[in-house]
């Protein structure tokens, strides 16, 4: 049997990491949008 | 019969210039799902309207009956974590990271038909009991991967996968919260169906996971790495078997550290929102408040990665000093910059954000810190065991702040008043775990494997 000795190509690692850094990215857009109404809130010198 | 052998640890050995940043995703496909648990509290009041819809109906479940569907599957975590730990060593983490996969799915499958049928038992059941086998086997399950493909860098590596479980509770939660949307019809909340696309959304998103997961072979080491010459005192080259690392002082001491920690963390997260709105009156309300647990969250994942990667750099007992001293102080000062003192919303909130990162930074260093004195053969199993910690922090640290805040409430004491006892009772805790990581030694001769047993249980793979 001849072993795969092939190198990993950039794009399924980019691929990879593109699909779990997207749901993240998301989650990550709504928490911040969330925690900007705290920022709204507080009044200058606070 | 062939998808099950493509489970087999032997066939999930990487092949020669298969690349290690592939690991990390797989990782994360599992965390970022299974994180999801920490967003349940979006179902809690469509769960008491099932029947009523617009408001609970007399035949509704109340929110304390939900809220053990939560508990169960965080307990159900941690004992699945501590009883699997020693068959994923052996079964490898592909087929680990499909149990996983299997069971958070069908967890969500059972509670749609909990859910369309009113059955709590079957949320207590589906959610609770399967879906958190689910978690504890998902939890644990690419550390020692991580561990080995990392040999350099392992605070980085199993800091990126806890960080996905902290950043999965914010695609969670803006995901039921739509689906719910989108499902809720004048007779119907939508949760039901919405459990039914999650649990078949979270199935496929870790089945990702369980693809590209490979373990390292037997000789491999990353590219121009050598392991140091000079052994540092507080990292092992030896390795400790799961049962009798749980007889070594050392595996206790950390036992000790987790818990306090992350019980710490609970007294600011458990009453993040009164607390801000008690201690500035008038200043922050509940839309405010809110967005300071969001800011919290955030704190909590990146924190895990920042500080699991600085251990890398500075070691792990060091990190965790300072967890345990600047977190006490940190303790301390947060009721100072309260509306009777400093007046200062922007330090309390900088002070919570710190803390906040060092609860999540606890939990993303300890797999580190556990290679370091037990080595990386069995560290997923010690790993499993060590998160029974969280789970009775997950216990301790509800009850211990909401009764002394009851107790001062109860005696005449003001409400700012009351989380000053609270976060000096928290600073308490933070000197316990500090004289236990000071107390911290190399684990002793004695309990090390015989080079031949890790031989025949890894070796032989190959």
């Amino acid at each position: 049997m001849v072993e795969n000795t092939k190198k990993s190509s950039g794009a399924l690692i980019l691929g990879a990491w593109l699909l779990v850094s997207v749901p993240l990215a998301w989650g990550v857009y709504f928490t911040v949008l969330n925690a900007m109404k705290l920022f709204a809130a507080v009044p200058s010198g606070h | 019969m062939a998808l099950l052998s493509f489970l087999d640890r032997d066939k999930s050995v990487a092949h020669p210039g298969y690349s290690r940043w592939l690991v990390p995703p797989a990782a994360l496909a599992i965390h970022l799902a299974i994180g999801q648990v920490y967003s349940f509290s979006v179902f809690k009041i469509p769960l008491t309207q099932l029947i009523g819809i617009a408001k609970p109906g007399p035949d509704d479940w109340t929110q304390s009956q939900v809220a053990w569907i939560f508990s169960l599957a965080i307990v159900m975590l941690g004992l699945s974590a501590a009883l699997f730990g020693k068959w994923l060593e052996t079964a490898g983490p592909r087929k680990a990271m499909f149990v996983s996969a299997c069971c958070f799915g069908l967890g969500f499958f059972i509670s749609y038909f909990g859910a369309i049928s009113h059955q709590l038992w079957l949320l207590y059941f589906g959610y609770g009991i399967v879906g958190g086998v689910g978690l504890g086997l998902g939890y644990i399950s690419p550390v020692s991967t991580l561990i080995k493909w990392f040999p350099d860098r392992p605070g980085l590596a199993t800091g990126m996968a806890i960080m996905g479980f902290g950043g999965g509770a914010m695609i969670g939660s803006p995901l039921a919260i739509k689906l719910m949307a989108h499902f809720r019809t004048p007779t119907d909340v939508g949760v039901g169906k919405t459990f039914l696309v999650m649990g078949a959304l979270y199935f496929c998103f870790m089945m990702l996971g369980v693809v590209i997961i490979r373990v390292p072979r037997e000789d491999w080491k990353p590219e121009h790495w050598t392991a140091p010459a000079k052994p540092q005192a507080l990292i092992t080259t030896h390795d400790v078997d799961v049962n009798t690392a749980t007889r070594t002082p050392q595996f206790w001491l950390l036992w000790i550290i987790l818990c306090v920690n992350v019980t710490a963390g609970i007294g600011i997260l458990e009453q993040a929102s009164p607390m801000i709105q008690d201690l500035f009156k008038g200043m922050i309300g509940p839309v405010a408040a809110g967005g300071f647990v969001g800011l919290l969250s955030l704190f909590n994942m990146g924190g895990r990665f920042f500080w699991s990667t600085t251990s890398d750099y500075i070691g792990r007992k060091p990190t965790y000093f300072v967890f345990l001293a600047l977190g006490g102080a940190l303790y301390l000062f947060l009721p100072m910059t309260g509306g009777d003192h400093m007046n200062s919303v922007k330090l309390f909130v900088a002070v919570a954000c710190v803390l906040l990162s060092m609860y999540g930074g606890g939990f993303a260093t300890i797999p580190a810190y556990l290679r370091d004195l037990f080595g990386s053969h069995n560290v997923s199993a010690i790993h499993g065991r060590l998160l029974t910690a969280w789970s009775t922090a997950g216990v301790l640290g509800p009850v211990l702040v909401n009764n002394m805040r009851e107790y001062q409430l109860a005696h005449g004491v003001d409400k700012a008043g009351a989380y000053q006892t609270v976060m000096h009772i928290m600073a308490g805790l933070l000197a316990v775990g500090f004289i236990a990581n000071f107390l911290v030694r190399p684990v002793a001769e004695k309990y090390w494997l015989p080079e031949s047993a890790v031989r025949v249980s890894s070796g032989s793979l190959h």
